[in-house]
This record gives structure tokens, sequence and C-alpha cells, in this order.
């Protein structure tokens, strides 16, 4: 999904009305539940339709931030980008769960100078808002986009410390710890869109392995009023976790705004794509291991 | 009729322990018969083997865990958390080696273990119902389950049995003095 867009350079892509974009950007670790003191594991990240697949893209691990067990800062190694995936190794060797996540804002927008609609240079960020939009301009229209992608991974017995929210994006905040998952069982997640409950946020859940199946398996899900769904797994396995809103990508509410909403006499020409204002963008992916009981 | 039962059980115990060291008043030990199948596959590796007890409503307590604890820097423990039923409800909150609970891997054959109430890892034990688990999981192998059911204090003499398919083979669990 995004990250297609962003590969392929298409930024235009964005502001086009919903299509049925369904490439879909993971992470899968080699092992979610670890034992002992010291251990590894190695991820692989991809883009692709059909999730865990690797045999589309590889996904960037430029942006992927490592948070150990106490809150510090951990790192990857060994990162490699093959033709369909990248591969990464993180080091596990405290007690405790880690996050493993690919965490991007920006602001993206438009402006008319001169009569022409021009949009915000791509990898817009807030602070750079003011230096990228020229003297002169007008119809300033922004939007936020926060984007994270995340999975966990524990070394002995899971820990909390690092699900503090920062407030920004769609962040999930385990009821149930994301590595104590197991089929059959009930798991409860909240949901926060910048820090406040996401209500009625659409989930969607996908288990992997579709190539070996006729049926998506895909679990639609909507969030109650606190931000919270239950997902009960019906197999272990490894399940894609996603959540959007604006952009009309997949589990959002809709597409961008509607046809030609320019200022009444400021377009003399019908716009070239939908130009209604912008809307705050923000997507949710993490990849979830349930085991068997 | 329980009641009568223990009171007679401490009689019995105090005057054993009075030849002997002090034991508790109270000594009871659970006596379990592990059995690991011999199989017949190209490439065989001995079990990991958990042994714990469950209560409703309490902690799990690890009984004993068999495992490759002699390999170096630590590098047998690796595996614990695939005996993965053990590694949610106890393992993974046990700091290893664990006295008196590790111990090294079982060739296949019967395999005798006893706990005493109010010692070591059994600890002391309220009265209730009690499930004794036993997880064996094996490396190119499969894994498996057996749950024993008891209810705590035991009737005189009361065996419980039951017999794996695959990864165990026949166990057992009496109660003694």
């Amino acid at each position: 999904m995004k990250a297609t867009y962003l590969i392929a350079g298409a930024l235009a892509a964005l502001m086009l009305p919903a299509t049925a974009q369904a490439h879909r950007q993971w992470m899968l670790p080699s092992s979610t539940t670890l034992s002992g003191d010291d251990s590894w594991v190695t991820v692989d990240a991809a883009i692709s339709n059909d999730v865990f697949y690797f045999e589309h893209f590889p996904m960037p691990t430029d942006g992927i931030a490592v948070t150990e067990p106490d809150g510090s800062t951990g790192k990857i190694e060994n990162a490699a980008k093959g033709r369909y995936r990248s591969t990464f190794d993180v080091h596990l060797t405290k007690p405790g769960t880690y996050r493993i996540a690919n965490v991007s804002t920006g602001v993206m927008g438009s402006y008319r100078l001169n009569g022409k609609q021009e949009r915000l240079p791509r990898g817009t960020t807030k602070d750079k808002l003011a230096s990228v939009i020229p003297a002169g301009a007008t119809d300033v229209q922004t939007a936020e986009m926060s984007n994270r992608n995340e999975i966990f991974v524990t070394l002995g017995a899971p820990t909390t410390t690092i699900f503090k929210p920062t407030g920004t994006g769609i962040e999930m905040v385990p009821v149930t710890h994301p590595n104590d998952l197991v089929s059959g069982e009930a798991a409860t997640f909240q949901f926060l869109l910048d820090g406040k409950p996401a209500a009625d946020l659409k989930v969607t859940v996908i288990p992997g392995g579709i190539r070996y199946r006729d049926a998506l398996g895909q679990m639609d899900l909507t969030a109650d009023k606190d931000g919270k769904v239950v997902v009960t797994w019906p197999e272990p396995g490894m399940y894609w976790v996603n959540a959007s809103i604006g952009g009309g990508r997949e589990g959002g509410p809709g597409g961008m705004g509607g046809p030609g909403a320019g200022a009444p006499g400021a377009a003399p020409t019908p716009p070239t794509r939908p130009a209604g204002p912008p809307q705050r963008r923000a997507a949710y992916v993490s990849t979830l291991e349930v085991l068997a009981p | 009729m329980q009641i009568r039962y223990r009171l007679a059980l401490t009689g019995t115990a105090a005057l054993g322990a009075a030849a002997t060291v002090a034991a508790p008043a109270t000594a009871q030990t659970l006596n379990l018969s592990v059995a690991i199948p011999r199989l017949s596959v190209a490439e065989y590796h001995r079990p990991y083997v958990a042994i714990w007890i469950e209560k409703e409503g309490a902690a799990p307590r690890s009984l004993s865990v068999w495992y490759d604890y002699d390999m170096k820097n630590g590098e047998g423990t690796k595996w614990l958390r695939d005996v993965r039923q053990w590694w949610r409800a106890s393992g993974r909150a046990l700091k290893l080696p664990a006295d008196g609970v590790t111990g090294a891997t079982k060739a296949p054959g019967d395999h005798k273990l006893s706990f005493t109430a109010g010692k070591g890892p059994l600890g002391s034990l309220g009265p209730g119902n009690y499930t004794l688990f036993i997880e064996a999981a094996r490396e190119v192998g499969g894994r498996e389950v057996v749950r024993l059911p008891f209810v705590w204090p035991p009737k005189p003499g009361a065996t419980v049995k039951a017999q794996g398919s695959t990864e165990l083979g026949a166990v057992a669990l009496t109660f003694g003095k």
C-alpha cells in the first residue's frame, strides 16, 4: 500500500480516489517468542499483494528503529536488500519485549501559485513546511500523514514498557500482550489515533498462508468507542493487521475529497484531479504471531 | 473424612520423622513415573521435557525441566520456548537453571521422580483440584502434553494414570507418605 506508492514515486497516486490498491507492506520475524538470555531474530520485510509471500518489492529498511525492553534504542544488523525482500537481524540481549518499527510522519498538500496548482514536495515534514511554501502561494492545503509498521518480539517473559503511546498517528496499545497470543483465545487491542481512542476505526486482520487455501480469511473489525477490538484467532500462524484512516486505503473510510473543490472563480479550467481539502492520513500495520495452545 | 485422613497421615509422618531427620509433619510425596518412548527415527534427539502443576487461580509451578542445560553459552535454553505450553504457563517467568528443577535430558525408558509437599519445587499445596502436566518437545520431532488431574490432599493409595501417544509413553502419579 503506502510504501508501494513511495517506491513508485507516484505521489500523484495519493491524490487519486480510492483504487483497488492491495499491495501490503509487512515485516515477518523469524520468531516472536524466544527463550534464553541472548538470542537473535531475523526479519523479512517486503511489499506484496499476499502476506507473507515476498514476490513484489523489498521494503526499505533505512527507517526501521528498534526499541529495547527498557525503552533504550537498539539497532538492526546485517540489513540487506534483495530483489523481492529486505532482511535484517535484531540481537536480543535484554529480557522482555522489543519493538521493531518503521514509523514515518510527513505533510502532504498543495498550494496555488501564479494560477497553477502545485504540490508539496515528497518528504515534507511539519517543521519544514514553512520553507517549502513559496511567498505568494494561495489556497494552501495540507494534511499530516503518519505511518507505523511495527512488530514485537519477546525474550523471556513479556513486558509492557515499550507500549507507552507517542500520541502521533495510529498506535496499538495492548490489552492482551501481542506476544502472548494463542489460537482459540480472544485477544483485545486498543487503537489510538493521535493519542486518543480511535473509536470506530476499521481494523483488518488477514492470516498468512493464502497460497495454500481458497478463502482469504480476512477479518474486518470495527473498534468500539474506546478504540478496542477483540480478535479470536481461528488458528495458529502469522497474522497481518492493518488499520488506516484517510486516503481510501485499505481499511480506511473512503477516498480523498470530492471533485473540483477550488475556490469560486479561481479555477477557470476544471482541476485535473479531485482537489478537496486533504484529509488527515494515518496507517498502522503489524504482524502478530499466534501460537498453538 | 478428609480431615481424619490428614490427621492419620500426620501421625505416621511424625513417626517416620522420629527415626530419620525432622521432616515436616505433613510430608507427602508425589511419585511420578514418566515413560519416554523409544522412537525409530533417522535423527533422534532426547526430548526437552517440562513437568509442572497448575491449580485454578494459582500461579503454575515448575517441578522439573529436562533440557540441554550444560551447553556452552547457555545455548540449550534457546529451545525451551518450544515446550510451548509450559513456557507460557511457567517457563518464561523462571530464572534458569533453577535449583531442583533443571535436569539433563533423559534417554528413552521409564523415569521415576519424587516430589515432597512442603519442600523443593513442589512447595506446600493448599487443598483443591490440581493438574500435573508433562510436556515433551523433541528436536526435529513432535510435541505432546499429557495431563494428570488430582485432588489435594489425595486419597490414600490414589493413582492417576495417562498414556501419551507420540512423544510420551505411560505416565503415572501415585501418592506416598
